[in-house]
This record gives structure tokens, C-alpha cells and sequence, in this order.
């Protein structure tokens, strides 16, 4: 038997560890199906990490938003303010608990004025621990009722779908990532075509014909083909056409701000969705490139 | 004495060894702080802390092994972390390579000095994000750009902040 000499035996741990991490790749790649059992033990370990991390940070980023950052305005009034520091201490706590309370009449709002479409409030506790795919983390998961493939929305907005429902926790992969879609079409034309992300703020809307007019600024809403999102949610707005080969090439920026996601709803029932497509039913479209299978209905 | 000596070659080098449960601790860290922090302030998602770890206690351990088995629990649990999109071992991989090149430039050379730190960082952050789309177009047929100005403002960014982050995980060695 050939003795590995010692200096050589990190070099061949190296060889090793990664061969085996490349097997494991070639392994996900033949079976990209289910979620793993590692990520859900990870997920169930750090969650509770991650949402005392967003909380702690949330206060941090409130202090700093609401104490330090105005250090340079309150020099030109320290007297003033020394008399009255108390009671604006106290006035900032409770804009923030008002901010707090008015982003949550908003969602309250808008899940009465659709009440006939069973959905759940979420909080965002994390995102996607790189920069290889758009994702965000809920405090909800499969006990609340959220399974994959349901949609995920603001009040303003198309937000994306969920990828993985772990037990308490679930991710989500926005509109802006690469593999993301939605069923969509033009406001005021109503001319249909997927709408997904390209990996950077602004979304592109695909396979409209050169020969249709866009205008910029027209609203982008949901078609509901897609079945996972119900019609005429807002989507974006045209920002940007070209003329292409065959068909324009149009952006359109997300009217959901995808950057700065503290509260969110998922929709919760798809059967009553598909109820209301076939109800609907208009002119066929093939489904968006990265939009998933139609998605079973959810359990509640 | 709580330092030790290796000498490799004529030069002497000195390993750096940590409080217990230090490098778990900060690891983690890292990894909460990477999932938590972009949602409150978007641009910090520049910032790969994992990778700043996994750099630190490569170059400050010095043992190649280490650096490497480092480097890819680190990697394999940002991969569990990035979503069901991210193949298991696409930065396991590259944090595994990484790290064990940390360790061994760490072992031939001095790097405490923070011009040291920084240039190191700003290559090992370049490497990294080389190798990971050496990864996705090799194994995952996924064509990724190779080279972008974004790219060097993010290892310049990763960098500056690395020296601050290691001056503060030097507290973390035993005296």
C-alpha cells in the first residue's frame, strides 16, 4: 500500500471534499425535486436565530434611524431640545409603532377587500443567505398553511411564489430572480405575456409582438393563467421599449418595492383561484418560463 | 504558553489558536447576520461574512485541513440557506477551495498587517466568486458573466470591511 506523504495529505483531503461536493451537485441536478432534509434542518435551526436577528435589528435600525441620525439636526436646537427630549423619545416610539400600525391597516385593508381569497399575513425575518437567487424568508411555514407554489403579495404588488414551505418557516423567490414568473398582460391593451425577473431590479415582460403598441408608464397586472396569482393584481409598470427581432423588448419596473419587504400576504387557497380562472377562461397562453406546474390545492 | 510554532521551512510562523467555541460561534454569527442584516439595509448584500470567516480563521489557523473543512461547512450551510434554487455545494465548493488556500498562504506568509489583510481579501473574494461561476457553467450549464464593475466594488467593499471584522476577531485569540 502507497503511503500518502503528510504534506501531501491536505491536497488530498482537498481532492476529496470537493469530488464529494461535486457528486453531490451531479445528484440535486438528476433529482431536483423535493427539498433536502439538510436545508430543513438548517432552516429549522437558524430561523429562530434569524428572527430575533430581524428583530434586534429592527430596533437597532429604528435607534439609528431615530436617535443618531439626527444628531446634526438637534445641534442646531439642543436647548429646545434638552427641555423637551423626553417627550420626543416617547413621540418616536410611538411614530414608529404608528408606521408600524398603518403598514398593518394596509394589509388588514386589503385582505377585507378580498376576503373572498383566503390569504395569510407574513413577516419577512431573512433573505437568501447569498447572491445566487433572489429569496426571502417568512415567519410562517407548512403549520399556517403555506404550501410551495402559492403566491406571495403585498398590497402594492405581485411580490413571487413560495419555493419551500418548511414547518414554521418558508421561503419565497421573488419576482426579480432569474427563474421567477407570472402570467401578465398590459392594463389598457390587455395584450398577454409572461413577465419575469432578469436577476436586477427591473422585470422584462416577454413575447409581445412588435406590431402591438405599449406605452410607457401603462400598468403590467396579473392574467391569471398562471394560476397562482388571481387577475388584475398589479404587477409593475412599462418603463422601457425597444423594438426586437420579432418581439419588443419591454422592462417593467415591479410595483411591489422587492427591496424592502417587511410584511407580506401568500395566498393561501389555489382551488378557489382555478375556480375563478375557468369562470374567466380567455384566450390561451403558455405559461411563463419558470412557472411551476398547477399547484395543488392548499389545505386548510 | 498558549501559542504555538510551526515551522515550515526556515521560516516560523505562528499558529493562532482561539477561545473555545469561538470560530462556531463567530461562523454562525456570520450566517445569521447574512440572512438578517440585507433586509434592513438592502446594500449590505455586497457583503459575503461567511466567506470573511471562513478567510480569517483560514489565514489565522494556518493548518490546511482545517481551513478547508472550515470552508466547506460554511459554504454547505449558505447553500442551505439561499433557497431551494441553490444547488447543495455551489459555494461549499468554492468556500472549500478558499479556505484551504487561506490557510496555506497563511502558513508561508505574514498576514497581519492590515494592507495584507486587505489585498488577500480582495483576491480571495474575486477567487470565490470565480469559482463559483466556474461551478455554474461547468456543472450547472448556467452562463454567468465572469467579469462586471460590480464585482470589484463588492471585493473592495468585502475587503475594507474585512479589516475592521478581523481586528475584532483578533480578540477572540487566546492570549
Amino acid at each position: 500500500m502507497v503511503a500518502i506523504p503528510s504534506r501531501h495529505k491536505s491536497l488530498v483531503l482537498l481532492a476529496g471534499v470537493i469530488v464529494l461536493q461535486v457528486l453531490m451537485l451531479a445528484v440535486q441536478i438528476k433529482r431536483d425535486s423535493e427539498g433536502r432534509l439538510i436545508r430543513v434542518w438548517t432552516v429549522g435551526a437558524v430561523s429562530p436565530f434569524e428572527r430575533a436577528g430581524s428583530y434586534g435589528f429592527g430596533w437597532i435600525r429604528d435607534i439609528w434611524r431615530h436617535y443618531f441620525a439626527l444628531q446634526n439636526t438637534t445641534k442646531e436646537s439642543e436647548q429646545i431640545r434638552r427641555e423637551n427630549d423626553a417627550l420626543k423619545l416617547q413621540i418616536t416610539q410611538l411614530q414608529g409603532k404608528a408606521a408600524e400600525a398603518d403598514r398593518l391597516a394596509a394589509l388588514l385593508n386589503f385582505r377585507q377587500s378580498q376576503a373572498s381569497v383566503p390569504m395569510i399575513g407574513a413577516r419577512v425575518i431573512g433573505t437568501g443567505a447569498g447572491t445566487a437567487s433572489l429569496t426571502i424568508q417568512l415567519d410562517r411555514g407548512e403549520r399556517d398553511g403555506i404550501r410551495k407554489n402559492m403566491g406571495v403579495i403585498t398590497p402594492d404588488g405581485v411580490v413571487g411564489k413560495v419555493v419551500e414551505a418548511y414547518p414554521n418557516a418558508s421561503q419565497v423567490l421573488l419576482l426579480t430572480d432569474k427563474e421567477s414568473g407570472v402570467g401578465a398582460m398590459l392594463a389598457d391593451s390587455r395584450v398577454q405575456g409572461p413577465v419575469g425577473g432578469l436577476g436586477e431590479p427591473l422585470l422584462v415582460m416577454k413575447y409581445v409582438p412588435n406590431d402591438d403598441t405599449v406605452n410607457l408608464g401603462e400598468r403590467v397586472i396579473t392574467s391569471g393563467m398562471d394560476r397562482i396569482f388571481p387577475r388584475d393584481l398589479p404587477v409593475g409598470t412599462v418603463s422601457e421599449i425597444k423594438p426586437g427581432n420579432q418581439f419588443k423588448q419591454i422592462r417593467v419596473k415591479p410595483a411591489a418595492n422587492l427591496e424592502r419587504l417587511e410584511e407580506v400576504l401568500v395566498l393561501l387557497s389555489l382551488r378557489s383561484l382555478e375556480m375563478k380562472n375557468e369562470e374567466n377562461t380567455g384566450d390561451p397562453q403558455p405559461p411563463p418560463p419558470g412557472a411551476p406546474n398547477p399547484p395543488r390545492a392548499a389545505k386548510r | 504558553m498558549n501559542e504555538a510554532f510551526d515551522i515550515r521551512g526556515e521560516s516560523h510562523i505562528e499558529v493562532h489558536k482561539f477561545r473555545t467555541g469561538a470560530i462556531i460561534i463567530a461562523t454562525l454569527l456570520a450566517l445569521v447576520i447574512q440572512a438578517s442584516f440585507p433586509i434592513h439595509f438592502a446594500k449590505t448584500a455586497v457583503l459575503d461574512l461567511p466567506l470573511l470567516v471562513t478567510i480569517y480563521f483560514g489565514l489565522s489557523r494556518r493548518n490546511p485541513s482545517t481551513g478547508l473543512l472550515l470552508g466547506m461547512v460554511v459554504g454547505l450551510l449558505q447553500d442551505s440557506l439561499s433557497g431551494p434554487k441553490v444547488p447543495l455545494g455551489l459555494y461549499g465548493i468554492a468556500k472549500t477551495i478558499i479556505g484551504y488556500l487561506a490557510s496555506s498562504i497563511g502558513a508561508r506568509l505574514d498576514t497581519e498587517h492590515p494592507a495584507a489583510r486587505f489585498a488577500l481579501t480582495a483576491t480571495f473574494f474575486v477567487a470565490h466568486q470565480g469559482l463559483i461561476v466556474l461551478t455554474r457553467r461547468i456543472l450547472l450549464s448556467q452562463p454567468e458573466p465572469w467579469f462586471s464593475m460590480h464585482l470589484v466594488g463588492a471585493a473592495l467593499a468585502n475587503a475594507l470591511v474585512a479589516v475592521f471584522l478581523f481586528l475584532l476577531l483578533d480578540r477572540l485569540r487566546k492570549n
